[in-house]
């Protein structure tokens, strides 16, 4: 009955290696099970290679002004119409999605760079400062964001363009912003870790080890907060898109020579009634990244989280 | 056989699974009279449990389902029941007490209430009858200040507590058969032994019949009349209590009984606490002939080739094993 | 239970200083002067200006003018609109109970879907039924609100010209008609930000339902004989409630930013709209002021979800 050995018995290499390689082909398993998020893995995939390189193919510029083909529908020469100033709107779409990506993106990291911290600080201090940083969670999870979003936008503004440029100075506020209201959850997550982990054998074996607490960190205590942290990363990024669609949505985002999605949708809203394209393609645009990434972030948890597997 | 309180021939019961059917229980023959205490032993997976949710149908269905056999009730077959009629004998004919105290109370509700719930369910009483007849109840199990405390939530209560809760409101409606899952498992050693008192007191005040399942050997030995031990969804030996202990006739009891820590032996014989060697075989492809065979050291081919068949070798005496006049 | 009570009071108090002191410490930190209104104004001479700072504190240390702020804040002196030049806490006044009223009819709306539609999902997993819910679920918390108000303009108003898409306060009826038209104008505003939150809770009323199905005491209650509809509502639903609570509490800042949103696309005369237009403005004074009354209102809703969690488990009161 070779099967009933206990694996830590066997000391070759081979079958070290083993269980290193298990858990991520088991999680691709548990993924693939889950066929919207698989189809969804695909779609997003699309948008993403679209944004990234669709503007090599179509190379209408974004800001050619054409009075001659004002609010036109979809056709050849503008496959999803154009604005009110006859701007191509593909172009305009494919240029906003960069932006809205690359903001989605750029505001994950910030959260889950923070997050990270701010709950490995926690769960590694434990006591008084998990306490107080605990409380600075809720406080934020509490927060109302969106106003905060506007005032903070509002204040900064102007202040950071003068220093930057107007269109990074807006991303690098958005980003930030919208990144320092999404930590909360993965510091949570992250610190839940500490303490579920902090008893177990094999850290308690690395430290008499004489491993270095940074070292324990990162090579024991991070890795296996890693599939909650990606799951709540994979959301985050389809918040912050909302985020920054809505502030340019309400007119306070990027400077509106900046097509962004939510831009675009501000712009179309007042000419509903005669050119309803104008506002669908770019909200069908938000709408499929944003159900794309929660249904692969749903494909993930599935996958990853281990809490969730019975 | 007509007159018997609870009889159940052949049952299956098997769970459908991401791997195939598990055949839980596999051909389960069992019966009770009015008044008797039955015990059901065996290790976890040997399918006691799920024998005994699924006589009041309280196995998830799917997973879980019927495949055979059939669960005699006074008479009446339960397995192809309605849900109304199912409800009907749930409490008010049979009370059902489970492995785990700590849980199966809602924590919402005071224990007056979960109990008046039951009998409301099954009496048109009012609610403050109701709840009269669960402090009743409550001081019948022995739970002191019991009017008080039906106002008590369960977390206001010890496991123990808990627990002769559960059995005042098993008993609250009267039932002709109380079917108690492992009722002790869950306590500390102290207060296991005050349950099991409690439950041969009930039984002695109110005469309803017991199926009382458990792994515990000890547990066996305090409270019933006869045995029946179960093996891997099967029925290996059944007999009644002093016999078993005494000459146990299958090699699964006899490791069953030699597993069972002996104060008196220890300090003496220096005598080794046996363990069962090997595991219990897969039920999702169990095994053609005798499924303890491959832990048994008395096998032999013919145990591998066939299942054995449960034979009665003396009277209230049986046995699933083909050598058991050899080895016993 | 009122131990509890006060307890929970006593914990919401630093959360609204907590976010008292964010809300001050971005405005100290704004670059610039936020009176920059009246210091471009040449009407105002240079010394009436000063006198001005002086008067507002402006000069002051900064935990100085924190605690003046703050007092100031409490006390409801929430200064003049820069713009209509009216009493920032009147204007206010004068639009909240719009937001209130919409933001809880919409939150009616959200739980006469979310009950039902997650219990019966969960009570049938991986059923068709539910399968189809959980996809409606996604679908619709992936539509932010400024979408799905534009395509119901589009669909509503636009193409089936069934209803008005701009929100107005001087509708020249009376009784009845009133009323009428009174709900036909805010139906879409409020079916807009209840959809998106009963998207949301379904999956929560689904998630919570799931994990309390499978205790112990629901075995219990079957056993106990009692039939399966009750059994889902006295002994699931019914505890299934206590972690919906918070999950809802916690969703209350995603209201109210949806709830702007909202007001904006209809034009609804709230404060979430007041925001956005003195924003536009520069209207510092009123800016603030409705920040902070949201903030407040958050705090308290989150309150109010602690008082019904305390109220839905018996167990908290003894924690």
């Amino acid at each position: 009955m070779a099967g009933s050995i206990p694996a830590s018995a066997i000391a070759s290499p081979a079958a070290a290696a083993r269980p290193r390689i298990g858990p991520w082909r088991e999680a691709w398993r548990r993924f693939r099970k889950h066929r919207l998020a698989v189809a969804s893995a695909v779609v997003l995939g699309t948008i993403i290679l679209a944004v990234l390189i669709g503007p090599l193919f179509w190379s209408l510029p974004i800001d050619e002004i054409d009075f001659t083909a004002r609010l036109e529908g979809p056709s050849l020469a503008h496959p999803l119409g154009t604005d009110d100033l006859g701007q191509d709107l593909l172009a305009r779409i494919l240029y906003g999605g960069r932006i809205s990506l690359a903001v989605g993106f750029a505001a994950m990291s910030v959260a889950v760079s923070v997050g990270v911290l701010v709950g490995a600080i926690a769960g590694m201090a434990g006591g008084r400062l998990d306490a107080a940083l605990m409380w600075l969670t809720d406080l934020f999870l509490s927060l109302p964001q969106l106003p905060l979003l506007l005032l903070i936008i509002y204040l900064f503004r102007d202040a950071l363009t003068g220093v930057v440029g107007q269109e990074l100075g807006v991303f690098i506020l958005i980003v930030t912003v919208i990144g320092a209201f999404n930590w909360m959850q993965v510091a949570r997550l992250v610190r839940a870790q500490f303490f579920s982990l902090r008893e177990k054998e094999f850290v308690e074996a690395a430290r008499a080890l004489g491993a270095s607490r940074a070292r324990l960190v990162w090579r024991h205590i991070l890795p296996n907060a890693l599939g909650p942290v990606i799951v709540a990363a994979t959301i985050d990024v389809a918040a912050a898109i909302i985020a920054e669609s809505t502030l340019s949505f309400l007119g306070l985002g990027f400077p509106p020579d900046i097509p962004t999605w939510g831009r675009l949708l501000f712009d179309a809203k007042d000419n509903l009634d005669f050119a309803p394209h104008w506002a669908l393609f770019p909200g069908l645009a938000i709408f499929l990244t944003v159900v794309s990434i929660n249904f692969v972030g749903d494909g993930l948890r599935d996958a990853l989280d281990p809490r969730r597997v019975q | 056989m007509a007159g018997r309180l609870l009889n159940i021939q052949g049952l299956k019961v098997h769970f459908k699974t991401d791997d195939g059917w598990v055949h839980a229980v596999d051909g389960v023959d069992l019966s009770l009279d009015a008044g008797e205490t039955l015990s059901v032993v065996g290790e976890s997976g040997s399918g006691k449990t799920v024998t005994a949710k699924t006589i009041l149908k309280l196995i998830d269905m799917p997973p879980g389902r019927i495949m055979d056999g059939s669960i005699l009730w006074q008479g009446e077959d339960l397995v192809p029941a309605r849900p109304e009629r199912m409800r009907d004998i749930r409490s008010k004919e049979i009370g059902f007490i489970f492995q785990e105290p700590m849980t199966s109370l809602n924590p919402v509700y005071t224990v007056g209430e979960q109990i008046a719930e039951t009998v409301r369910q099954h009496q048109r009483i009012s609610r403050k009858a109701a709840m009269e007849r669960a402090a009743e109840m409550l001081s019948l199990v022995h739970i002191p200040n019991a009017s008080r405390r039906v106002h008590d939530y369960p977390h206001q209560f010890s496991g123990g507590m808990r627990q002769r809760v559960m059995i005042a409101m098993a008993l609250s409606c009267d039932p002709k058969l109380i079917i108690a899952d492992e009722p002790t498992t869950a306590l500390d050693v102290t207060i296991q032994a005050q349950i099991l008192d409690l439950l041969n007191e009930m039984k002695e005040r109110l005469g309803m019949a017991v199926l009382l399942i458990t792994h515990a050997m000890g547990v066996v030995a305090e409270t019933a009349q006869r045995v029946i031990v179960m093996y891997a969804g099967q029925v290996v030996e059944e007999a009644p209590v002093e016999a078993l202990f005494d000459r146990p006739l299958h090699p699964y009891t006899q490791g069953l009984i030699r597993s069972i820590p002996r104060l008196d032996l220890a300090a003496t014989e220096h005598r080794r606490l046996e363990a069962i060697p090997g595991t219990v075989p897969s039920l999702l492809s169990p095994p053609q002939g005798c499924r303890f065979a491959a832990r048994c050291g008395y096998a032999i081919e013919a145990c591998r080739a066939a299942p054995p068949p449960l034979r009665e070798i003396a009277p209230g005496r049986k046995v699933a094993c083909i050598r058991a006049e050899e080895i016993a | 239970m009122a131990q509890y009570l006060v307890r929970r009071l006593l914990i919401a108090i630093p959360s609204l200083l907590g976010i008292s002191v964010i809300l001050f410490t971005v405005l100290a930190l704004a670059p610039g002067d936020p009176f920059e209104e009246l210091a471009t104004n040449p009407a105002i001479p240079p010394e009436v200006r000063a006198n001005l700072r002086a008067s507002l504190g402006l000069d002051d240390p900064v935990h100085i003018r924190y605690f003046a702020w703050l007092t100031s804040m409490l006390r409801g002196e929430w200064g003049f609109s820069f713009v209509s030049r009216i009493p920032v806490d009147d204007l206010i006044l004068q639009r909240l109970p719009v937001t209130i009223a919409v933001i809880g009819a919409s939150q009616l709306v959200a739980l006469a879907i979310a009950l039902p539609v997650g219990v019966y999902a969960a009570t049938r997993p991986y059923s068709i039924f539910d399968q189809i819910a959980n996809t409606l679920a996604f679908v619709g918390f992936s539509l932010p609100t400024f979408f799905t108000g534009l395509l119901f303009i589009l669909f509503f108003s636009i193409y089936l010209d069934w209803l008005p898409f701009v929100f107005r306060t001087d509708i020249e009826a009376t009784g009845w008609n009133w009323w009428w038209q009174q709900l036909r104008q805010s139906i879409m505003p409020i079916m807009v930000l209840g959809l998106f939150q009963g998207a949301a809770w379904t999956r929560f009323v689904r998630s919570a339902v799931l994990d309390v199905i499978r205790l112990d005491h629901v075995t219990t209650a079957r056993a106990k004989g009692i039939p399966e509809r009750a059994v889902t509502l006295r002994h699931v639903v019914r505890n299934a409630m206590i972690p919906v609570v918070t999950l809802v509490a916690l969703q209350m800042p995603a209201v109210f930013g949806g709830a702007i949103v909202t007001e904006q696309i209809f034009r609804v005369p709230g404060i979430g709209s007041l925001l956005i237009s003195a924003i536009l403005a520069n209207d510092t004074p009123v800016i603030m002021a409705v920040t902070f009354v949201i903030a407040a209102l958050v705090v308290f809703f989150n309150l109010l979800a602690d008082v019904i969690y305390g109220w839905l488990d018996p167990r908290i009161s003894y924690r």
